[in-house]
């Protein structure tokens, strides 16, 4: 079977030269960065397939190999059956990638002039382009900014042309790196509707879609890849994924600032728990995720040991933040 | 079909090149910019040399030597910093370089198409700068006299060598950050010196001379010469004697090994930068 996407055994290690190991001073204090460890990974053509994970975690580097940017330093990657480092060109006949939180654009062309000379690229008859470029500024709802000289667009804009650019060249294959990170809930949403119906619209269309949005990755992806650290935790449907957790149960407590939030470990009965500080409401978040509800009462009593008073205590379905917290040990954010 | 994609990249990228180098303000100020750059450039020359000889003898072969020879010169810095820039720009600057480098194109094709728009703004200065000479400093160019062929011949491939030094250059830069601006900018000052541009290479010392008749900018820079002006030519330069049918040939020859040089060279640097992660790098520089 040929896989839209296909990886066995990919590594891709950053290496820090010597000479800059040596200036910085302290033995260790720069070592050679493995972003990607051994990822084995299979989509199927027409998926739109997620990997969530925490910044750092190996997604951009990951979307950057299969884009033909990188190369890896071992194993292998395949798009659309093709070998990515013996043949690019293949591969980029048939793909396209928008990154998001970029203001990558010539600020000197307007956004349709902007918008043409991409498709140029890729062969797309002048007359054709000009309709689709039309087409997909009045569906994202930058009509009026046609004329616009990028430099001139707000952000959410020049992230909605950077999508139009993207999807314009009707790729089988498009790589979505956080295509909504930094914008807001309504420019979010419209480019979030548009990769579904995208994808839904003609079989075969693939997408893999690199995000650390929890809601995002659920609400758009047919299957998921978990990602930290450079390796693959878990993949399967979201579905299937927080079923993996069903039998525990997710508490929220709400509580005053805790000092020392790392005492709450240990407890019997707690599968995994984060904790986040609210400077401001001089609160602690604290998730929990417990195999057995009788551990409750030692969580309260820890809590109250240290002086805090709970002001809120809720009871969650498991999310995929929950499965995160389960299979990593810490939270996204 | 690949020579039909390779032609729509170049007519692409010369178009983005062109709205990069006249799109920047209106086209009055535009047109004052074209003109008053090179007239400046020219006049730079002028003065230096009535301090050194205390005149312009505009008739004097000498001073036709330099001033042609200065005014092609421009074709040298703007194609080979042009060329390079191109990379550093997309990628630092506007961070396209990603983007077009995925497309279906061969980026071979898209720097020479975006060098062409160097060509252009190139030549509009240098007929600004022979314009001037000829008519407010009296170099005895004729249009009559003038040998068409052997300047159109020689331009051409003089043109195919200087964007086959540039794209090798720019396959240097796919590596380098900081050092983008000083490569070229040093290459060309390299040229200037050992070219033949302002003085004969013959007063250089020998070792110099012998890298001055090793670089083709130094023939092309003397055909140039005796296209413009064939009954007026400097002696002692060191290469008055040669034919100008052995000049386009050792043009053409040289123009031949560094398109092959600068595949190598742009393919070398293409996988290395590739290998390295350098094709989306931004550093502020």
């Amino acid at each position: 079977m040929n896989y839209a996407v296909e990886t066995k055994d990919l590594t891709r290690i950053f290496r820090v030269k010597k000479r800059r190991r040596r200036r910085s001073g302290s033995k260790g204090a720069e070592q050679d960065v493995t972003a990607l460890k051994d990822v084995n990974l299979r989509i199927e053509e027409g998926e739109l397939f997620g990997l969530l994970g925490p910044n750092g975690a190996g997604k951009t580097t990951l979307i950057k190999i299969l884009c033909t940017l990188l190369l890896p330093t071992s194993g292998k990657a395949y798009v659309a059956g093709n070998d990515v480092e013996k043949d690019p060109y293949p591969i980029r006949r048939i793909i396209n990638m928008v990154s998001g939180g970029e203001t990558s654009g010539y600020g000197l062309l307007t956004t349709r002039e902007n918008l043409w000379m991409f498709s140029q690229f890729y062969g797309i008859p002048s007359k054709e382009a000009k309709k689709r470029i039309d087409e997909m500024l009045e569906a994202f709802g930058i009509w009026d900014k046609r004329n616009a000289k990028v430099r001139t667009l707000s952000t959410g804009e020049r992230q909605k042309a950077n999508v139009i650019r993207g999807f314009m060249t009707d790729p089988s294959i498009i790589f979505l790196d956080e295509p909504t990170l930094g914008l807001d809930v309504n420019a979010s949403r419209i480019i979030r509707k548009f990769i579904s119906d995208w994808v839904r619209e003609t079989s075969g269309r693939t997408v893999l879609l690199t995000t650390h949005y929890m809601m995002e990755a659920d609400e758009l992806c047919d299957r998921l890849a978990i990602i930290d650290e450079g390796g693959i935790v878990a993949c399967d449907t979201p579905r299937n994924l927080k079923r993996t957790v069903s039998k525990a149960s997710s508490l929220m407590f709400e509580v005053d600032y805790l000092r020392d939030p790392d005492k709450l470990k240990g407890i019997e009965g707690i599968q995994n728990f984060t904790y986040k500080h609210n400077g401001q409401m001089n609160r602690t978040l604290l998730t929990f995720i417990v195999q057995d509800e009788s551990a409750v009462a030692d969580i309260v009593s820890r809590i109250v040991d240290q002086g805090a008073k709970i002001h809120s205590l809720e009871k969650r379905e498991p999310t995929l933040e929950d499965v995160f917290v389960s299979l990593v040990g810490k939270g996204l954010a | 079909m690949a020579m039909k994609e390779n032609l729509r990249t170049l007519l692409g990228a010369g178009w983005l090149g062109w709205q990069m180098e006249a799109n920047w303000t209106d086209p009055f100020l535009f047109l004052v910019y074209s003109v008053a750059k090179p007239v400046s450039g020219a006049l730079i020359l002028v003065f230096m040399y009535i301090v050194i000889l205390g005149g312009v003898a505009a008739q004097s072969t000498a001073f036709a030597y330099i001033f042609l020879g200065n005014a092609f010169f421009i074709y040298v810095g703007q194609v080979l910093f042009g060329v390079t820039w191109v990379i550093h720009e997309d990628r630092e600057h506007f961070q396209t370089l990603k983007l077009i480098y995925i497309s279906p194109i061969s980026f071979y094709y898209y720097i020479i198409g975006r060098a062409g728009s160097k060509i252009l703004i190139a030549t509009i200065a240098v007929v600004v700068t022979l314009l001037f000479g000829v008519f407010a400093l009296g170099i005895p160019v004729d249009a009559f006299t003038m040998d068409w062929g052997l300047l159109i011949l020689c331009l051409t491939v003089g043109m195919a060598c200087l964007v086959s030094i540039g794209i090798a250059l720019a396959g240097i830069t796919f590596l380098t950050a900081k050092h983008s601006g000083g490569i070229n900018e040093g290459i060309a000052g390299l040229f200037y010196v050992f070219c033949g541009v302002v003085f004969p290479i013959t007063q250089l010392p020998a070792w110099g001379q012998s890298l001055g008749y090793a670089i083709p900018v130094t023939y092309w820079l003397e055909a140039m010469r005796k296209a413009l002006l064939p009954a007026q030519q400097l002696q002692g330069t060191g290469l008055q004697g040669i034919e100008n049918i052995w000049l386009v040939a050792l043009l053409a020859v040289s123009a031949l090994f560094f398109y092959f040089l600068s595949i190598l060279i742009f393919r070398l640097g293409d996988y290395l930068a590739r290998r390295a992660g350098k094709i989306d790098m931004t550093t502020a520089y």
